[in-house]
């Protein structure tokens, strides 16, 4: 009985924390919806909905609670399979990095013994990431290379000539900007001398410059426009454009379907979001917290929480500020952009951060 | 029973033959293609359960080859096969005989 | 325990996506299956202490190889394979290729359990990111630079293999596909 719940427990803990973290993401997704409209209202000099509840906050449950009652409809002609399989891969694939990211620093200061059956021996300290894998970084962009399959499927499967090539377009532009995105990475990698994002984060806490924007500012530009075009927003939206495509690779697809697409591009939208911040914000670490609170204790703990959503949300203005401004690339010019000049900028941005580790090392 | 080293070269056999009847059964060459990409991950998974079981990062190395190969083969070969589609408006590799006799 | 649990559960979803993609005739179906084998196995990696190779499994493997198959399917718009009416032998070739290749997979699997155990030591990871990189840059840098010129060659290989000299745009093909498939 002893030894059934000494092994259950580590996957006890792990469901909770995933639990937790996915509530976490859903809550952060829906809020991203609402603030999306209000804030395009405000740029566009209207107020975005507000008759919801005060101020509009319970527009994402009305939101959800139409997606589930609208018609389902199944166009005659299609691949049913790979039609209904589509979005799961979309949505599952958005969501998976989420088990790596480091939300806040580990709490040392309680002490464990207090469980029973001896399962917290040896335990010094309350980890806040899920799960704690070497290659983190290398998790995370094979995760969203495999969330082509998403929409290349939805467009495939629509039997829609505006969908098919919606859905081709969008994917060739992830995986042409999936290149820029990992070489931009490499910088930081090089710098911090590790693929886990807890290292990275203390790896800039270690270094002279605190936040790696400040000696990668090139890999940050880059990897912040080779976000916009991972996610497929503007300015690169043209595969779901409103106005050129119908509604891209999505739109054969009603209902709840539709809000898994819809919600598949928000949590990537937040999980590119979250690396911006680990790789380049150095994550939870405000410099000075450590002086004011005990590294390891729960209110520094709770205080680098608030800081990282803090950075993650304005990250996500961010996103909705560009989409508010800037209109939108022709597709041609997007893959010349792409290959042509951000993917040479980024390896450019690797062989000087080579050159310059290689002299600062000897 | 514990995974052994010979439960890992088993699965590993047992990918390779399913790959290889599948390159003789498929007409289609993505398919075929497809079925020797399975054989090349086969043997693959026996040189990480080598490279586990002696503790020797020679065999996960090569891993890293092989993949960086069959990602070659994959370009020029779907290359070719689109080639071949253009002229002659089918990949069925069966009817792709005009050299014969 | 948990880990043959663990190598059951991979490994039946590595047989059973693999045996799907062989039956399946229509392409895109086999090329999914063939994803799900690959995932299949990164997995297993995970539970033989290889990360490293594991990401770069589903990266490069998953995320890349089979998306530029899924591609040329899409664009190629490829009918379901046909069954083999003109070359009927191979049915028994490739059973008889089947049988002789199970016997030997038996074959290895009882020798290799009977065989004495020279494992070495299990308990640290010769797979992280580390060694790998420190082999490769050291002992092994010439294969992987042979390797980086192969790629190149590979891209220039296959930018000329499928460049035509007025070469239409993408809208056109599809758009050309399709009016083969409404007209047929």
């Amino acid at each position: 009985m002893e030894s059934v719940i000494k092994t259950a427990f580590p996957f006890a803990l792990f469901t909770v924390g995933v639990l937790i973290a996915f509530q976490m993401v859903l809550m952060i997704v829906a809020y991203t919806v609402l603030a999306e409209r209000k804030v395009l209202g405000w740029i566009q000099g209207r107020i975005g909905p507000n008759r919801v509840g005060p101020w509009g906050v319970l527009q994402p449950f009305a939101d959800l609670l139409k997606f589930i009652f609208k018609e389902d409809l199944v166009p005659d002609k299609s691949t049913k399979f790979v039609y209904f399989l589509a979005p799961l891969v979309a949505l599952t694939c958005a969501l998976m990095p989420m088990v790596v990211y480091p939300f806040a620093p580990a709490i040392t200061t309680i002490d464990w013994s207090f469980l029973p059956f001896g399962l917290a021996d040896g335990v010094k300290q309350l980890p806040l990431t899920i799960a704690h894998i070497d290659v983190g970084v290398l998790y995370v962009l094979g995760i969203t290379s495999v969330g082509v399959y998403g929409i290349a499927l939805a467009g495939w499967s629509s039997n829609n000539k505006y969908s098919l090539m919606g859905g081709l377009r969008s994917s060739a532009q992830m995986i042409s900007y999936e290149l820029a995105m990992g070489a931009s990475v490499l910088g930081v990698v090089m710098l911090a001398g590790t693929l886990d994002l807890t290292g990275i984060i203390s790896a800039q806490i270690r270094s002279p410059f605190r936040w790696y924007i400040i000696p990668q500012f090139i890999g940050f530009v880059v990897f912040l426009i080779a976000a916009f075009a991972e996610t497929n927003r503007v300015p690169f939206d043209l595969p779901e454009a409103e106005t050129e495509l119908v509604a891209g690779f999505h739109t054969e697809y009603s209902a709840l379907k539709f809000a898994l697409f819809f919600m598949a591009e928000y949590v990537n939208m937040f999980t590119v979001s979250v690396m911006c911040t680990v790789l380049f914000l150095g994550g939870w670490y405000v410099p000075g917290l450590s002086h004011v609170f005990a590294p390891g204790s729960i209110p520094y703990a709770l205080v680098s929480h608030i800081a990282f959503i803090g950075k993650i949300c304005a990250f996500l203005f961010f996103y909705i500020w560009v989409r508010g401004t800037l209109p939108r690339f022709r597709f041609d010019q997007l893959m010349n952009f792409g290959w042509k000049f951000l993917l040479p900028v980024a390896l450019i941005n690797v062989i000087l951060t080579i050159i310059i580790v290689y002299f600062l090392n000897r | 029973m514990e995974p052994s080293l010979a439960s890992y070269l088993g699965l590993s056999g047992i990918l390779f033959t399913i790959g290889a009847v599948g390159v003789i059964f498929k007409r289609n060459a993505i398919g075929m293609f497809m079925c020797i990409e399975l054989m090349l991950n086969a043997v693959n998974l026996t040189f990480v359960a080598f490279s586990r079981y002696y503790g020797d990062v020679n065999g996960q190395l090569f891993v890293f080859m092989v993949m960086s190969v069959a990602a070659a083969e994959a370009a020029v070969g779907l290359g070719i096969i689109i080639a071949f589609f253009r002229n002659s408006k089918s990949v069925d590799v069966d009817d792709a005989s005009l050299m014969r006799n | 325990m948990a880990s043959t649990v663990f190598f059951f559960l991979f490994a039946g979803l590595a047989i059973a996506s693999a045996i799907s993609m062989v039956y399946h005739r229509n392409p895109l179906y086999g090329a999914i299956s063939l994803v799900g084998v690959f995932i299949s196995l990164s997995c297993i990696y995970i539970t033989l202490a290889a990360p490293f190779i594991a990401a770069v499994q589903v990266l490069i493997y998953a995320g890349a190889i089979m998306v530029l198959v899924v591609f040329v399917i899409m664009l190629l718009n490829l009918d379901d394979d046909k069954p083999l009416d003109r070359l009927r032998y191979l049915y028994a070739v490739g059973g008889g290729l089947g049988v002789i290749l199970l016997a030997q997979t038996f074959f290895i699997f009882y020798a290799v359990m009977k065989a004495p155990n020279h494992a070495a030591d299990q308990s640290e990871t010769v797979g992280n990111t580390l060694n790998l990189g420190s082999a490769m840059y050291t002992r092994y840098l010439l294969p992987v630079e042979i390797v980086g010129v192969m790629l190149l060659m590979a891209i220039i290989g296959a930018v000329i293999l499928v460049r035509r000299l007025n070469q239409p745009q993408l809208e056109l093909v599809v758009e050309q596909e399709h009016e083969r498939r409404h007209e047929a």
